[in-house]
């Protein structure tokens, strides 16, 4: 796939680029002594553009790929094949010890904040422990940091001497992501960073995610991993909609939710229950069509989505679809040979 | 189908849950619940974690875990007092009278035993079908549940089935011994959204077949919207409102119920990087509670006496709602 600002003309260098990244793992075994192993293709020809301040959401289902993608641009896994290039650099060619230093400029907050912050420290020690990897300031000016830090998650500064254990789940979210922004990064990875939470207090972290993007003072960009199109609507400038591991379609969130042009997209939005949606009769049919996605370790020929899509043909279950850039200013993005069958955004059911 | 026992009246109620209270050792979890569901009637029980939406559910079978107790009201079932039940009349009563379908199928389903072994011991139990008819009816109820290639599925373990098809297994085997009411406890929050979708078209089908009565307990508002008839929010182990889901979405009247619809990510307005309308502080908990109004602290419209006074629920038509704002009676 070719990236957006390739074909917007001139413009900075995103802050993220990531070019057709692709992983592949060895399938599970299905039985207890062998038989042959497959590759399951997690990522596959995976590109986008992230530009700096901005916030791009990768949304799917299980298996969609989204979350090897974001563990790829951390480098917490090596890609088979593609590049990064984060903040100039070759992020993939960094060795070790530069990767090491570079890392105060990445931020991370994952999807359980119970599992994810250390048991054993107190709040202060995990929420300044980035600092004092990077050996940023003083001991005392870190103290006073994470002081600020938690004021600015709305914590108050005896939170600091607290464990983990003693906060709510939303409480530790806020801890997280106070963590994550400690060494103003460029860019924040979140990773269904508000799944796991009740929907009052879901509404309250997103709202501090938004605040923190504008007053933080690197103006850090987020990498958002989600699979509620609901919550991506709120925080995203772009979604990228990812299936069995490749990005199917992409563009401005108002553009790709208002007209989605690939029928997966269509159908996510179908799906989600909503409060407007009472009574729509046909709500039921346009469900009954669904179907189960494939397995990554045997993905359909053709258009991975073909034996969901209502519009299949034979084109379909043969070849995978070029990328179509429509219109080329926004750098919308779909891969589908029939992207006509969507006019007006609706998902329609086959007549069979 | 079984329908309905035959000492209960056909306008009484089939289940009607009378000033249910829970406690955890001395902390109380579920306070003083009240409600009824009808026969072929969709009931959401709509709560966020620790308002004791769940522990409401298993009340009805007496499954709640160590160390809870049930320690006031009563429970009726088909006009029988479940706390008054033998060993083997509630035994009987899980899966032959009420089923209930869990969050994990992972969690309830046997790992070693197949989907049609399963089955056809809860319908041998339940229906005293013999052999051969248990394993003729197990394959009818995996079409009914529209997994695909029954047959193959029946030899099935759970672990060789994705999360949507072991929560189809799941719906079956709670309703193969044909129960009349199915508490339905988050069955869709582990699943994808298309499967999300797909299975709530199924247990809308089912009701429709069966003429089955659900309880349906969730904390997703947009769920309540496209499934239910009737809702009742609960907050910190009680019941703040009850009414028509139409109502419910259109007017509702208790200033939590207003907050949760408006801080539901997919429903609030605005373009992208618009503020979501949130509701401050966390839910309470148990034995945290607030002495007046348990929503007090957080409510953007509390006032001297929701500090002091514990509002009672009053009545509107098809429902309730507690909260002094709420104003006169109108049954």
């Amino acid at each position: 796939m070719t990236a957006p600002a390739a074909a917007a003309g001139v413009r900075a260098e995103p802050l993220l680029s990531v070019q057709s990244l692709s992983k592949s793992f060895p399938s599970p075994r299905t039985h207890l002594w062998g038989g042959t192993r497959r590759e399951v293709r997690a990522v596959s020809g995976v590109s986008f553009d992230l530009a700096a301040g901005q916030t791009l959401a990768l949304v799917g289902e299980s298996g969609s790929g989204k979350s090897t993608t974001a563990r790829l641009v951390l480098r917490l896994l090596a890609p088979d094949r593609g590049t990064v290039r984060f903040d100039g650099r070759d992020w993939l060619a960094l060795s070790r010890s530069e990767l090491g230093s570079a890392r105060r400029d990445v931020g991370v907050v994952f999807q359980d904040p119970g599992s994810s912050l250390n048991p054993r420290m107190n709040v202060g020690a995990i929420v300044g422990e980035p600092l004092a990897i990077h050996r940023v300031g003083s001991s005392a000016a870190r103290r006073e940091r994470v002081l600020a830090l938690l004021d600015a998650v709305g914590l108050p500064p005896q939170a600091a001497g607290k464990r983990p254990e003693e906060f709510s789940g939303g409480q530790r979210q806020r801890i997280a992501i106070a963590r994550a922004l400690a060494t103003e990064p460029k860019l924040v990875v979140l990773d269904e960073p508000v799944s796991a939470l009740d929907v009052s207090i879901r509404a309250q972290v997103l709202n501090l995610l938004l605040e923190l993007q504008e007053t933080t003072p690197s103006r850090p960009a987020y990498l958002f991993i989600g699979h509620d199109l609901g919550v991506v609507k709120h925080l995203a400038d772009r979604i990228a909609v990812m299936y069995l591991g490749r990005i199917v379609e992409e563009g401005p969130t108002g553009e790709v939710l208002g007209s989605p042009r690939h029928p997966y997209t269509a159908l996510l939005l179908a799906s989600r229950p909503g409060l407007g949606k009472r009574g729509d009769p046909g709500a039921a049919r346009r469900r009954r069509v669904a179907g189960e996605p494939a397995s990554p370790a045997s993905p359909p020929p053709g258009c991975p989505f073909h034996p969901r899509c209502p519009s299949a043909d034979a084109a379909c279950r043969e070849r995978f679809p070029d990328e179509t850039l429509e219109p080329p200013a926004s750098g919308r993005r779909f891969v589908c040979h029939h992207p006509e069958a969507l006019s007006g955004g609706n998902f329609s059911a086959p007549s069979s | 189908m079984k329908s309905g026992s035959p000492d209960a009246s056909s306008d009484a109620p089939l289940l009607s849950v009378r000033s249910l209270s829970v406690a955890f050792g001395g902390t109380p979890v579920v306070d003083g619940v009240s409600f009824d569901v009808s026969r072929g009637e969709v009931v959401a029980l709509v709560g966020e974690s620790g308002s004791g939406k769940t522990v409401t559910g298993l009340s009805l079978l007496d499954l709640v875990p160590d160390p809870g107790r049930r320690v006031g009201g009563e429970i009726l079932f088909e006009g029988r007092n479940v706390g008054s039940l033998s060993g083997p009349e509630l035994r009987h009563l899980r899966g032959g009278g009420i089923g209930f379908v869990f969050q994990e199928p992972g969690a309830v389903l046997d790992p070693v035993r197949t989907i049609g072994s399963e089955l056809i011991s809860v319908l041998r139990r339940h229906c005293g079908l013999s052999r051969a008819d248990a394993r003729e009816e197990a394959l009818a109820w995996l079409s009914r549940v529209a997994l695909p290639d029954p047959e193959a599925r029946m030899g099935d373990l759970p672990h060789r089935m994705s999360g949507g098809m072991r929560q189809r297994a799941m719906v079956a085997l709670a309703l193969a011994g044909g129960p009349r009411l199915l508490v339905a406890d988050e069955p869709t929050t582990a699943l994808d959204v298309t499967i999300q979708a797909q299975i709530l078209e199924l247990l809308l089908r089912l009701r429709d077949e069966l003429g089955l009565a659900v309880l349906l307990v969730t904390h997703d508002l947009g769920i309540v919207a496209e499934v239910a008839d009737r809702a009742l929010v609960m907050y910190a182990g009680e019941i703040v409102e009850e009414a028509p889901v139409e109502r419910l979405l259109r007017a509702p009247e208790h200033p939590y119920t207003k907050a949760l619809l408006l801080s539901d990510p997919g429903e609030a307005e605005g373009a992208a990087r618009a503020k979501l309308p949130a509701i401050g502080g966390t839910v309470p908990e148990p034995g945290a509670w607030p002495v007046g109004c348990r929503f007090a602290p957080r409510c953007p419209a509390a006032f001297d006496r929701c500090a002091v006074e514990h509002p009672a629920a009053v009545s509107r038509p098809g429902g309730r709602v507690a909260c002094f704002l709420a104003g006169e009676e109108r049954p």
